[in-house]
């Protein structure tokens, strides 16, 4: 057996030479995972107002988008804000709510997609479901009414019970539901146990995923409260 | 000695498999194995992890203090996982979106921790190589097999295929329903249990 190296001197060089690895890894690495976030999250603005996403290639959906998805940027009475890029916001997390929060110098901001062909607006949805925050897309038609599509691009939910929300029969439910009553009031979409029915302002919940759930449910109409006043000025202007 | 090497490589495949007879690695077993497709990709960052950390810690095996081997072993394992995951993330995008946290998770894989201290650091580089192969692939087929037969009964597909007519469901006029239990971790110590059982009574092994 050959002497044994001092302990000290080979937990530092084994040190220093791992974080030199990871490093050189992150760094490398870095351009390809924020392309691939940066795909991932238009593909799924795209898949929000029905656009088939699974047969396209990354550059097809950034041109997609490019062409199809304007970004408005708010304040929190809805009105549009110039002075601020979209790349600039910092989307920081409410840890005890999954709330976005969009920070610019201090101040927040509401991230808003607006999309041409077919006309419909999509805000981004955060919340919590059982073990962890779901981040999503959410859109409205042209009426600031009617539910175009939903879908979620991260989470850490069970697989095959609160990963369900991935799914198209899932999303695909939310489809055509009202988040109004005739009144005019929000009243969002609740996610019910078993079938809905013809309940329009309900979709088939998850069978075994009750709180991821109440969670989308919780969160939807939160998130949806934030951009009320941007809706009620959009539908003001088409009124006029 | 060609003999010897093919028992380090073959042995853990079926008769000293990791999982059904050393019960090792259970906790991953359960968590990922709900789809098909994402067992198989554990299955295959697993074997990357412990065949790398079992041939790294094997040649410095004689370098290495032994009052903190524990130590730098954890060090050479979680730098691999942590590669292995950033690799995922920048190439394989969609799938590390579906493993998650999983990946992670390897670091506290007891197989690979158990092979580098049972094995690596006593073994030559090449035997240790083949061991981490074996045990990570012996480690994937049971996650792999359990992963099929729950997805199949859990969801009613593998690899996300429907495999029943949907006219077989009650919703649809039938009188099937998918196994709920199958999706949760019960479902997984039931196939699991029984697998184990299968396996000893084919090689006659008993725990004393």
């Amino acid at each position: 057996m050959s002497k044994k190296t001092n302990p000290f001197f080979f937990i530092g060089i084994l040190t220093i030479t791992s974080s030199l690895l990871l490093s050189l890894a992150a760094t490398q690495l870095k351009s390809y995972q924020d392309y691939n976030v940066d795909v991932d999250k238009k593909k799924n603005v795209l898949k929000c107002i029905g656009v088939d996403v699974s047969v396209l290639s990354s550059e097809t959906i950034i041109n997609e988008y490019n062409t199809r998805i304007s970004e408005i940027i708010t304040d929190k009475d809805g009105n549009s804000i110039e002075t601020v890029r979209f790349s600039d916001l910092i989307l920081k997390e409410n840890k005890m709510t999954g709330e976005s929060i969009f920070t610019y110098e201090g101040k927040n901001y509401l991230p808003i997609f607006s999309s041409s062909v077919p006309e419909a607006t999509i805000i981004p949805i955060s919340g919590k479901g059982l073990w962890s925050t779901l981040f999503g897309y959410f859109a409205l038609e042209s009426d600031f009414n009617t539910v175009k599509g939903i879908t979620f691009y991260q989470h850490r939910e069970t697989p095959g019970l609160g990963g369900e929300v991935d799914k198209f029969w899932f999303q695909n439910n939310f489809v055509g539901k009202k988040i109004k009553d005739d009144d005019g009031n929000l009243v969002s979409i609740q996610v019910v146990k078993g079938k809905s029915g013809d309940n329009i302002h309900g979709v088939d919940g998850i069978s075994g995923a009750t709180i991821t759930s109440r969670g989308v449910s919780d969160f939807l109409l939160r998130d949806l409260k934030r951009y009320t006043a941007f809706f009620n000025k959009q539908i003001d202007r088409i009124n006029k | 000695m060609s003999t010897k090497k093919n028992t380090v490589f073959s042995d853990p495949l079926i008769t000293n498999n990791p999982i059904t007879r050393q019960v090792l690695g259970i906790c991953s077993a359960l968590a990922v194995t709900v789809k098909v497709d994402s067992a198989i990709v554990m299955a295959l960052a697993l074997t990357f992890v412990l065949t790398m950390s079992n041939t790294i810690i094997s040649m410095l095996r004689k370098k290495i203090p032994s009052n903190i081997r524990i130590i730098v072993q954890l060090t050479i394992i979680a730098t691999l996982v942590i590669m292995a995951d950033q690799l995922l993330k920048a190439f394989l995008f969609d799938i590390s979106k579906q493993l998650s946290v999983f990946v992670g998770l390897i670091i506290t894989n007891c197989i690979v921790m158990g092979r580098a201290e049972a094995f690596a650091m006593q073994n030559i580089p090449k035997n240790s190589l083949l061991d981490g192969l074996g045990n990570g692939i012996g480690y994937g087929a049971v996650l792999i097999i359990v992963s099929i037969i729950r997805e199949l009964l859990g969801s009613g597909s593998i690899m996300n295929i429907s495999i029943f007519p949907v006219s077989m469901y009650v919703g649809e006029g039938g009188w099937y329903v998918n196994n709920g239990l199958m999706l949760l971790a019960p479902g997984a110590f039931i196939v699991l249990g029984l697998l184990i059982w299968i396996q000893r009574t084919i090689t006659n092994y008993t725990e004393e």
